[in-house]
Parts: C-alpha cells; sequence; structure tokens
C-alpha cells in the first residue's frame, strides 16, 4: 500500500519519527512559560472532565437557587462567595470550564475542517476554482467578524449549538489561506507527481499524501486559535447573544454580574478572571508548540 | 507612483462590488423573519404581507440585490424597520464616535508599542524582553469586556476618578460638529473644559481599546526587529564600527517598521468591528453599540450598513497602508 511497506524501512520511519516527538519535547520544556501554558490547559481539561463531580454544590450548576444565600462575600463555605440566586460562584465558574473548552474546540475544529477543504481544493485545482473560493475567502477576511457571528448567532437562536455555527462560520477563511499555500508548494513534489502517475484520485492524493504533510502548521493555528476562540464564544455570552443562563457559561455570568457592581464585584471578578486564565493558558501554550513545531518561526 | 496609486484605486470597485454582494447573501441566507417580529405578535397576514411589500422584501432575490446596490450607490441605505430612520443617517451619527475611539486607541498602540516591540528585540533574553513578552501575551488574553468592567470598578465606582460610561455629559452641551470628534471639536471651539471633560470620558474605552493591539505590535515589532538585525548589512555596519544607536535608529527601525505598518493596516479595520464590546460596557454611542441593538431585534438594513461600512473602511485603510508601502519600499511600486 504506501511507500514504506518493507518491515525495515517502517521501523526506520518510527525511530525517526519517535526521534522527532524526543526533540520537540526537549525545546518546548526548554521555555517556562510553555510549561506554565500546559499546566493551565491540564488544569481546565481536569475541571471540564471532573469538574461537576468535585465542586462543593453540584446542585446550583442546574440552576438552583438558593434564596437564604443571596450575595454572600467570599469565604471559606463559599470561596468566590455568592451570586443573585444564591448560587456558589466558584460552582459555577468550575461548571464553566466545560462549556468553553468544549464550544472552543468544536468552533477551532469546525472552522479548521471547512477552512482545510476549501484551501485544499483551492490550491490543489487551481485555475477559476481557487480565484473564486479565495476571493470570497478574502472578501470574508474584510468583514468584521464579530458583527456577522452576532447576527448569525442572533438569527439562529440562543444555544450553545448556535452560537458554536456561528462562530465557526466566520472562522474558516484564515485555514483556507494557510492550507492553500501549503498544498500549493507540496502538489508539485515528486512524491504527488508519482501518486498521479500511478493513477491515485484527487481524493486519494490530497488524504493521503498531502494533507498528512501540512498537518503542524494546521495544528499550530489550531492551538493559537483556541484562545481566542474561547474569547469569542464568552464575548457573544456577555453580549447577551450566545449561551444562555441557567447554562453556566463565563461570559453570561460575567453580563448577569455586571448589574450588581460594585458592590457585590466578586460575581464578576471571578469569570473575569476565569476567561482571563483559560485564554491566556492557550495563548502561551500556542506560542510554545509553534516555536517547536514550526521552523521558521524559530529563533 | 502615480500609476500604481491609480491601479490600486481602480482595483476597489470589484471588491466594494464583492462586498455588497456578499453582506446581501449572507442578510438574506439568515434564518429568522425580521417582518413578523417588527409587525408584533398581533398582526395578521395581511399586515405583514403590506410590511414586506413596503420593504419589497416580497419580490425576487436578484431584484432586490438591484435595489440595494443602486440604493447605495444613490444614498439610500435603507431604513431600520422599527425605528424607521434612515440608516444612512444613523451611520453618519454613530461613525464618528467610533473612529475617535479607534483613532486614540491605535495612536496610543503605535507610539507605545513601537518601541517596546524594538525594545524587547535589542535586549533580546533579557528582562525588558522577559517583562515585555509577558505582559503583551498577558494583554492579549484579556477580554476587552473584563478589562473594561475593571476599569470601571477600579477608577470609577471606587475612586470615582472618571466617569463611569457615555460620551459627553446630557447636562452639557457638545461643542459645535466640525469633524465629530468631541476632543478636536472642543479645541476648535477654543473650549478647554469641554476638551478636559471629552478627554475624560474617552479615558477607560480608549485604554481598553488600546490594549490588544498594542500588545500585538509589540509582538511584531519584536520579531521583525530580531529578524532584520540578523541581516547582513547590519553586520557590515556593526564591522564598520557604527554606534549600537545608529544602527537602530537609523537602520534597523526603518526596515522593521514597513511589515509592523501591514499589521497596523489591518488591526485597525478589525478594531472598527472589534470595539462591539468596549461600546457595550461603556455605553459608548458608536457603530458597534448601533449595530448591537439591531443584531438583538433583528434588524437587517441597520446591519448590513454597518458591516458594508467597516469592510469599505477596512479596505480604504488597507489601500492607505499600500502606498504607503510604496512609499518607502520602491520594489513594491514595481511589481
Amino acid at each position: 500500500m504506501s511507500a514504506s511497506a518493507t518491515p525495515d524501512a517502517r521501523a526506520s520511519a518510527v525511530a525517526a519519527r519517535r526521534q522527532n516527538w524526543r526533540r520537540a519535547a526537549y525545546r518546548f520544556q526548554q521555555s517556562w512559560l510553555s510549561i506554565v501554558g500546559l499546566a493551565i490547559v491540564v488544569l481546565l481539561f481536569v475541571a471540564a472532565v471532573a469538574g461537576p463531580s468535585l465542586v462543593p454544590y453540584p446542585a446550583d450548576i442546574a440552576g438552583g437557587i438558593n434564596t437564604a444565600t443571596r450575595f454572600e462575600a467570599p469565604s471559606i463555605a463559599h470561596l468566590f462567595g455568592t451570586n443573585e440566586l444564591g448560587q456558589d460562584v466558584f460552582t459555577l465558574v468550575i461548571a464553566g470550564a466545560r462549556i468553553s473548552l468544549l464550544s472552543g474546540v468544536a468552533v477551532v475544529v469546525l472552522g479548521a475542517l471547512a477552512g482545510t477543504i476549501v484551501g485544499a481544493l483551492a490550491g490543489y485545482y487551481g485555475g477559476w476554482t481557487d480565484e473564486i473560493l479565495m476571493r470570497i475567502a478574502d472578501l470574508k477576511l474584510t468583514l468584521p467578524s464579530l458583527i456577522l457571528a452576532m447576527a448569525v448567532a442572533a438569527a439562529l437562536g440562543a444555544g450553545l449549538v448556535n452560537t458554536i455555527i456561528a462562530i465557526a462560520l466566520t472562522w474558516w477563511p484564515g485555514y483556507a489561506r494557510l492550507v492553500r499555500g501549503e498544498v500549493i508548494a507540496k502538489k508539485e513534489e515528486l512524491f504527488v507527481q508519482v501518486a498521479q502517475a500511478l493513477g491515485a484520485g484527487t481524493g486519494r492524493i490530497l488524504r493521503r499524501h498531502i494533507l498528512p504533510n501540512i498537518v503542524s502548521p494546521i495544528i499550530v493555528k489550531m492551538s493559537l486559535d483556541m484562545g481566542f476562540a474561547i474569547l469569542t464564544v464568552a464575548s457573544l455570552g456577555f453580549i447577551g447573544i450566545g449561551v444562555k443562563p441557567p447554562t453556566p457559561e463565563w461570559g453570561s455570568l460575567l453580563s448577569i454580574a455586571r448589574n450588581y457592581m460594585p458592590d457585590y464585584w466578586w460575581t464578576a471578578m471571578f469569570p473575569g478572571l476565569a476567561i482571563f486564565l483559560a485564554v491566556f493558558g492557550f495563548n502561551l501554550l500556542g506560542d510554545g508548540l509553534r516555536d517547536v513545531l514550526d521552523p521558521r518561526a524559530r529563533r | 507612483m502615480l500609476r500604481f496609486a491609480v491601479r490600486r484605486i481602480v482595483l476597489l470597485v470589484p471588491v466594494i462590488v464583492g462586498l455588497s454582494l456578499l453582506i446581501f447573501a449572507i442578510a438574506r441566507l439568515l434564518p429568522g423573519d425580521p417582518v413578523t417580529l417588527a409587525a408584533g405578535p398581533n398582526a395578521t397576514q395581511a399586515e405583514i404581507a403590506d410590511l414586506a411589500r413596503e420593504f419589497g422584501l416580497d419580490q425576487p432575490l436578484p431584484v432586490q440585490y438591484w435595489h440595494y446596490a443602486t440604493g447605495l450607490v444613490t444614498g439610500d441605505w435603507g431604513q431600520s424597520i422599527f425605528t424607521r430612520r434612515p440608516v444612512l443617517e444613523d451611520l453618519k451619527a454613530y461613525l464618528p464616535a467610533t473612529l475617535e475611539l479607534v483613532v486614540v486607541a491605535m495612536v496610543l498602540a503605535i507610539v507605545i508599542g513601537i518601541p517596546a516591540g524594538l525594545l524587547a528585540a535589542v535586549y533580546r533574553d533579557r528582562w525588558p524582553d522577559y517583562v515585555s513578552r509577558v505582559v503583551s501575551l498577558g494583554a492579549i488574553s484579556m477580554p476587552r469586556f473584563f478589562l473594561g468592567l475593571l476599569l470601571q470598578l477600579g477608577l470609577a465606582m471606587w475612586l470615582g476618578w472618571l466617569p463611569l460610561g457615555g460620551r459627553f455629559p446630557l447636562t452639557e452641551d457638545p461643542p459645535p460638529f466640525v469633524t465629530g470628534f468631541l476632543t478636536i471639536d472642543s479645541l476648535w471651539a477654543g473650549d478647554p473644559h469641554a476638551f478636559g471633560v471629552a478627554l475624560a470620558y474617552l479615558a477607560l474605552p480608549a485604554f481598553a481599546t488600546c490594549l490588544s493591539p498594542l500588545a500585538t505590535i509589540t509582538r511584531m515589532m519584536r520579531a521583525t526587529t530580531l529578524e532584520v538585525l540578523q541581516q547582513d548589512y547590519v553586520l557590515t555596519e556593526r564591522a564598520l564600527g557604527l554606534s549600537q544607536r545608529l544602527i537602530i535608529f537609523k537602520y534597523v527601525l526603518k526596515n522593521a517598521m514597513s511589515s509592523t505598518l501591514t499589521v497596523i493596516g489591518l488591526y485597525f479595520g478589525w478594531l472598527l468591528g472589534g470595539t462591539v464590546l468596549v461600546e457595550t460596557v461603556f455605553d459608548w454611542p458608536g457603530i458597534g453599540l448601533y449595530a448591537t441593538k439591531a443584531i438583538v431585534t433583528q434588524d437587517f438594513m441597520p446591519v448590513m450598513g454597518v458591516t458594508l461600512t467597516i469592510g469599505v473602511l477596512f479596505v480604504a485603510v488597507n489601500l492607505v497602508v499600500d502606498l504607503l508601502y510604496g512609499l518607502l519600499n520602491p520594489k513594491v511600486r514595481y511589481e
């Protein structure tokens, strides 16, 4: 099937790959900022997976109301205080990690998928296909993406899935440009010509021969985009178009808490800090990964 | 240079036509029926149909686009389905506020960001570099609506130094309209008190807006300066014994600036749409707040108007950047 069919060749390919990984991991460790980023991201994933079973007041996640404990300042019982419904803010912030990570990953994956398809077709076919697809992508880049996402989200109606779709729709042009450039660079290479000569179809060449070779810049861009995707989801929540309560989304928590400033500042402070920390963690990690995986950026 | 400029300007026409087509397509493809919404919950089928006819929404799509496009050229940008006010009038009223915010934020970002990036590159891997890298990455990660709330909480609510929001106190008369920028208009009118008031209202929103372009410009400037510092001509200058100061300010700065210029152009356009959040937090009466209100009520025409305005401004700013690029770098002109 593939070129490295003989056992020897396959073993040496695996060894080379392992060595590459080890070298990359070493370079990654050299920068303590990347390690901090990795730690934050791991923490977020732990909160997202195990959070709801770790928090002190799990009933609050589903929208439980407790009027006896409204607006209590941070204390041992309520680390981040309580909000206008008497819910524990710490519980809501931890539960929000799942929403933010899920939507961030979904936006980036959908955007990368759509952009990769468009960019691969444009780059591989060239000519008119390329002209039309890329002009649309260029135009899309000149439009204000936040306003577009807001308009689409409002038209689709509130909810997590609609928010994700709305943001992903404005997210693909960056990937399309990136993939197009990489495909154009790769399609003249010898191994692609060989595949063509052997009669492989376009779909097979793109999937089996070109895409595996351009995956690392796509991953770098995805990791750099994660923070920004989380930020955009929170922005829509903050404006009141995205995820609606009782879903504990950080942006919408902040938007409600805004009405209770300055007296009950803790209801705003901790969801806001959570957004900042999540975005910061992914940005640090993304920067570190880029330095490792993208040789051009390494200095 | 003139031929280069003319060609770039002519190339704008298809871009703007494409923009209007794309915006029209997006607006029409979206689900949701603004006419039914605007007619109210008790409207009969006939009333809804009347309203649709009034706004021309009962005609085939190509006809609708033709009306839209000819309207754009003749200055009829449609009207809000709710307030019935012409969109172009509204845009004229709200755009200066957004532009003032964005221009002030960009100037701050450039004035601080370029020296900061240069410094970080020259002191690479020493403390000025680490500080600027961590701070700028932190600034990029800071949600500007949260930053805005923090500024409001600290400087407006707790300390009471600056106003909480808005652009000018309702109890006072704003300076007469000249440019639409309240800071410039008040100076023009020779009114230092109004200038101080306008500046106080501008301070927090401008700071919240400028932080992320500031961080991006710093990072970009650092990266390009590092690249330029490795060029052979810098080595030659060092070998010739030129002082560090002369090399940095005369040769490195100019070459590093030209790539940063592109980022500045892109960011300017991006900020025009990105002020939505800051305008919401500070109740700043710009096109972002206007668009947000229209979006929530699914009012098509204002949203299309704002999107097109920002798109055209984006293209125009990048044209200016291209032309500046041509002035700075003769190679670009003759491509």
